[in-house]
């Protein structure tokens, strides 16, 4: 995928308008100059402008995926930082934040350095996350306040627990010297070993070893309070448990400095899709049952669960085309995201629209302090564009991902994203026509 | 002899496990078992249907009853065979399943017989290969065979299995042969108790209509069959039982504790035995015992499901 | 996987009720060739006619050769030839074919021991392990028991079925009989001969020669399982067309 250069003056006719922040959902035009929006609603099209008919689209503030794996450095071939930022433009994400689980792992200022430039040549920005501890083993705390002046937004070992208690309290009050969230990724290692699914029912039909809820449930809790006790801030990456919205719930309740993300993924799949087998299916944390999966839309539409953060997870046909205890875990979701919340959020009711925006847009920015795009006169151009009539179907030769692993292969979807714009550049799916 | 049900053809290409299949093939099944029981107990114990016909046995687990009790029934039928096993084979160096796979296939086999250690794998298998795939037990999910040989042997003893009480006993959360024991037995109508210790009980699986006790002596006292489970030595390594000596006197089927039941339930067990462990000698050697009866009705099993797959004609 | 799998969709799948694992596919089905790699086989669409339906032939009756009385006086007859040729019952048995081979030869037994008074042993024989056919038959075989509970070494075996045609059948009885020991002696009755051999075989006691044409068939109906005794002469219906395509 290419980027466009947009002209000096372009006008977005007949576009739906979408910004939360304004109070604004209505259809008009805008007109984009030099990077800049200069006015929003009728535009009066003078002798210089370009136009382009969006046909009803949407347009808002531009989302930000806080988890994503870019794989890159180490496993390009599963993806790379280019494809993860096309894969990103397609599915209407103007920003990432890339987790730090490559090799090596993201632990030193050089490489967080290195990542920003090479996420430089493509409009989707990418926001690294650096890592709690040197080489994500859980022992020693990396240089957080270099890597914070490097460009890290925040930490995590993400793809394993701080094991230890005592280091997770040391990075949760150390945090506090650069003001940047700790992001959990919940998962009692010793309750989960050997898991390969949800524990329950299903489990117990396909014969697969369980990862539990209570894994999730108990490592959520050590880390509440421990961030309670520290005053730190902590970040829960996927949440997918009924009892980890509770005790997350209940610690906002008590002044925690504590926020939450939910995948696409948990809210839209349970563990009923494993049976097949697919391994596509297969990731931490599993899906869960019927009844997590409520719990978590009815967190997002009260904003305990913040954000929207895919948990993008490339892998390739070899950690995959395999039976389902040898696979690897993750799935991609950057190319679908919008759509599925789109289609079975706001489709079907679980959801408004501005919500849907908070929650890609809004509500991960404010966890890592990143400025708010907007739809307003004089603000730079960071927005998000995605029909909410068309009908499209999920189509694994079409992924810009370099990888394959969707468990949403074959969807129909309803709401397709068309792609992003970005000072005065165009990335996405659709070509831009004026 | 469940004379009033009628049988059906199998409507599945693959025997891939037991859920889901309706009583009418698995009656199918086991009244062909019958008919292949008859050839072994004959003289000549060899039939030519399966002539030309080429399966291979791939067992990627380490096996020596299912494997030859497959090796056996294939002979029997007059097909070709070939072993296929993991140790010194090109999978011991790293050759992935899938690639296991394409080679079987571009080799021309109609049948595959698969043991692996990964639930999944036979349907794997199935979903890449022409070949007809027989699950001979993946991992903890089933193992639809020896389910079968089972209900046959239930089925020789009590006449019929509507109504029937099978007690299934032992580590059944690592259980392929409980799970499969469960879905078939359900289907025929049986009532089914899965009794062991808390910590080898899957996770709610009363979702399966079955009941579930941990005190031995009501299982025994309920059950008009006990199919006692193969207890894995290694159990006891990762936290889930204290010692096998604590299991063997807790759960150990004992003479004295089938005494003090009113009747002695039928007892199978699908072996290898650990004597003295989950089930006593003098219980395994005595009259109860139906263990032997399993081990041949497990050839005949074999043959029935080899020649209802292997007809009609696959690769034309 | 489904294409508008809803929310509520997943939780009713993961209610106790997976997607059945059965995999519906049948050989003619199967779309892909030797050689092309992995190709799936697509199970023919539910509700639709299935590809036995699409496959079956009807068949018109088109006369009643033979009723009740006559099977009997038929049978009768061939009882007598058969203690006659074999100089009495002494070391006879008889093995009745399945499916109506077995009703015929346990008449035949009885009506032995009317003319005779022996007690001369039955077997029943199922030759479908045998059949030269079995793997291109595109119907699963029904397999059924084979029950011979006495010594067939050295007896004059009666070998009994319904219809003799192209003599196939009775090739696999041979070849079952011959697993199950060494008779002295086989000789086979049927109730209706109708022509057509496609192997060296012939029949040493017949009830009736019917000269058919290959569109037609002979049915001989049981009491014992089709309701009636009785032989029809039925041919074959196209059934797009429903015309025959027979003489």
């Amino acid at each position: 995928m290419e980027s466009y250069i947009l002209p000096d003056r372009l006008c977005l006719k007949n576009a739906r308008l979408i910004d939360p922040a304004l109070n604004l959902d209505q259809v008009g035009d805008l007109l984009l100059e030099r990077g800049i929006i200069t006015s929003v609603g009728s535009v009066s099209a003078s002798g210089n402008t370009l136009s382009w008919n969006l046909n009803g689209a949407i347009i808002c503030p531009g989302f930000f995926d806080l988890h994503v794996h870019l794989r890159e450095p180490g496993n390009e071939v599963a993806e790379t930082i280019r494809s993860g930022q096309e894969s990103a433009a397609a599915g209407g994400f103007t920003a990432v934040a890339a987790m730090p689980n490559t090799t090596p792992p993201l632990d030193q200022a050089g490489v967080v350095r290195w990542v920003i430039e090479q996420a430089s040549f493509f409009p989707v920005s990418v926001y690294p996350v650096a890592a709690i501890t040197r080489g994500r083993k859980g022992e020693e705390l990396t240089e957080m306040v270099e890597l914070r002046q490097s460009g890290a937004i925040a930490f995590s070992d993400d793809g394993s627990w701080v094991l230890s208690a005592e280091v997770m309290r040391r990075a949760l009050e150390y945090s506090l010297l650069v003001d940047a969230p700790i992001i959990s990724h919940a998962e009692e290692p010793t309750l989960s070993k050997g898991g390969q699914m949800h524990e329950g029912e299903m489990s117990t039909r396909l014969g697969l070893p369980g990862l539990p809820r209570i894994s999730e449930d108990v490592a959520t809790l050590r880390d509440l309070m421990l961030a309670e006790y520290t005053g730190g801030r902590l970040h829960l990456a996927h949440v997918s448990t009924s009892g980890a919205l509770a005790a997350l719930e209940a610690a906002q309740a008590r002044g925690v400095k504590v926020s939450g993300e939910a995948t696409p993924h948990h809210l839209v799949l349970t563990d009923g899709a494993v049976v097949g087998y697919d391994t596509s299916t297969k990731m931490k944390p599993p899906l869960r049952e019927a009844e997590d999966a409520s719990s978590l839309w009815k967190a997002i539409k009260s904003g305990v669960i913040a954000a929207i953060a895919t948990d993008h997870a490339p892998h390739t046909s070899e950690d995959k085309e395999v039976p389902y205890d040898e696979a690897s875990f993750g799935a991609l979701g950057l190319e679908t995201a919008v759509a599925l919340l789109w289609d079975h959020g706001v489709g079907k009711g679980l959801l408004d629209p501005f919500e849907m925006v908070r929650r890609f847009c809004h509500g991960p920015r404010a966890i890592v302090g990143l400025p708010i795009p907007a739809l307003k006169e004089g603000a730079p151009v960071e927005l998000t564009v995605f029909h909410p009539d068309e009908e499209w179907q999920v189509d694994k030769t079409r992924f810009y991902s370099k990888s394959v692993n969707s468990p949403f292969v074959g969807w129909k979807l309803t709401g397709r994203p068309w792609g992003i714009l970005k000072g005065q550049r165009w990335a996405g799916r659709v070509e831009p026509k004026f | 002899m469940d004379h009033e049900r009628k049988n059906r053809p199998l409507t599945s290409r693959h025997l891939l496990g037991l859920e889901g299949l309706a009583a009418e093939e698995i009656k199918t099944i086991l009244d062909a078992s019958e008919a292949m029981k008859e050839i072994l107990d004959r003289p000549i114990k060899k039939v030519p249907t399966l002539r030309g016909v080429t399966v291979v046995n791939l067992f990627f687990e380490a096996s020596t009853r299912t494997r030859i009790s497959f090796e056996l029934a294939e002979k029997r039928l007059s097909a070709d065979l070939v072993n296929f096993t993991k140790i010194g084979s090109s999978v011991s160096k790293g050759e992935t399943l899938l690639d296991t796979a394409r080679n079987i296939e571009a080799m021309r086999v109609e049948v595959v017989v698969i043991r692996h250690q990964s639930p999944g794998a036979p349907g794997f298998l199935a979903d890449r290969l022409h070949s007809v795939v027989i699950n001979a037990g993946d991992g903890a999910h089933e193992h639809p065979t020896q389910a079968l040989l089972d209900m046959l042997t239930l089925r020789q003893k009590f006449g019929d299995l509507k109504g029937l009480r099978v007690a299934i006993l032992g580590d059944i959360s690592h259980s392929r042969v409980a799970m499969s024991n469960v879905y078939g037995l359900k289907a025929m109508g049986a009532e089914v108790m899965l009794c062991g210790p808390p910590t080898l009980m899957p996770r709610n699986i009363d979702a399966l209509g079955v009941k579930v006790s941990y005190k031995v002596d009501e299982a025994i006292a309920w059950a008009d069959a006990l199919n006692v489970l193969r207890l894995q030595l290694e159990r006891q390594q990762s936290a889930l039982l204290p010692s096998l000596r604590e299991y063997a006197l807790t759960f150990g089927i004992t003479l004295q504790r089938l005494g003090k039941a009113k009747r002695t339930p039928v007892i199978l067990h699908p072996g290898p035995i650990n004597r003295g462990v989950e089930i006593e000698s003098a219980v395994a050697d005595s009259d109860a015992s139906v263990i032997l009866d399993q081990v041949t009705n497990g050839v005949a099993v074999r043959m029935a499901v080899l020649v209802l797959l292997s007809a009609p004609e696959v690769l034309m | 996987m489904c294409s508008d799998l809803a929310l509520k969709e997943s939780i009713n799948r993961s209610r106790g009720r997976p997607r059945p694992r059965l995999r519906i596919y049948h050989p003619l089905s199967w779309s892909g060739e030797i050689g092309k790699g992995v190709q799936k086989c697509h199970p023919p669409a539910r509700g639709g006619i299935s590809f036995m339906e699409g496959m079956r032939v009807n068949f018109r009756e088109k006369a009643k050769l033979v009723d009740a009385e006559g099977i009997r006086r038929t049978l009768t007859r061939l009882a007598h030839e058969i203690v006659e040729r074999n100089r009495g019952s002494q070391n006879l048995a008889i093995v009745g074919m399945r499916t109506r081979g077995v009703f015929i030869a346990e008449r035949l037994q009885k009506l032995i021991k009317e003319v005779d008074g022996g007690d001369v042993p039955l077997g029943v024989l199922d030759v479908t392990l045998y059949r030269d056919d079995f793997r291109l038959k595109l119907k699963q075989p029904q397999i059924q028991v084979t029950h011979i509970d006495f010594d067939i070494d050295e007896k004059n075996i009666v070998l009994v079925d319904d219809v003799l045609y192209t003599g196939r059948t009775i090739r696999a009885a041979l070849d079952a009989l011959m697993d199950l020991g060494r008779p002295a002696r086989i000789q086979l009755a049927v109730l209706v001969d109708r022509g057509h051999r496609e192997l060296p075989i012939k029949s040493d006691f017949v009830g009736k020669n019917v000269p058919t044409s290959i569109g037609e068939e002979v049915r001989v109906r049981m009491a014992e399982h089709d309701g009636e005794d009785a032989i029809y002469l039925v041919e074959r219906v196209d059934k797009e067309e429903g015309k025959s395509n027979g003489s």
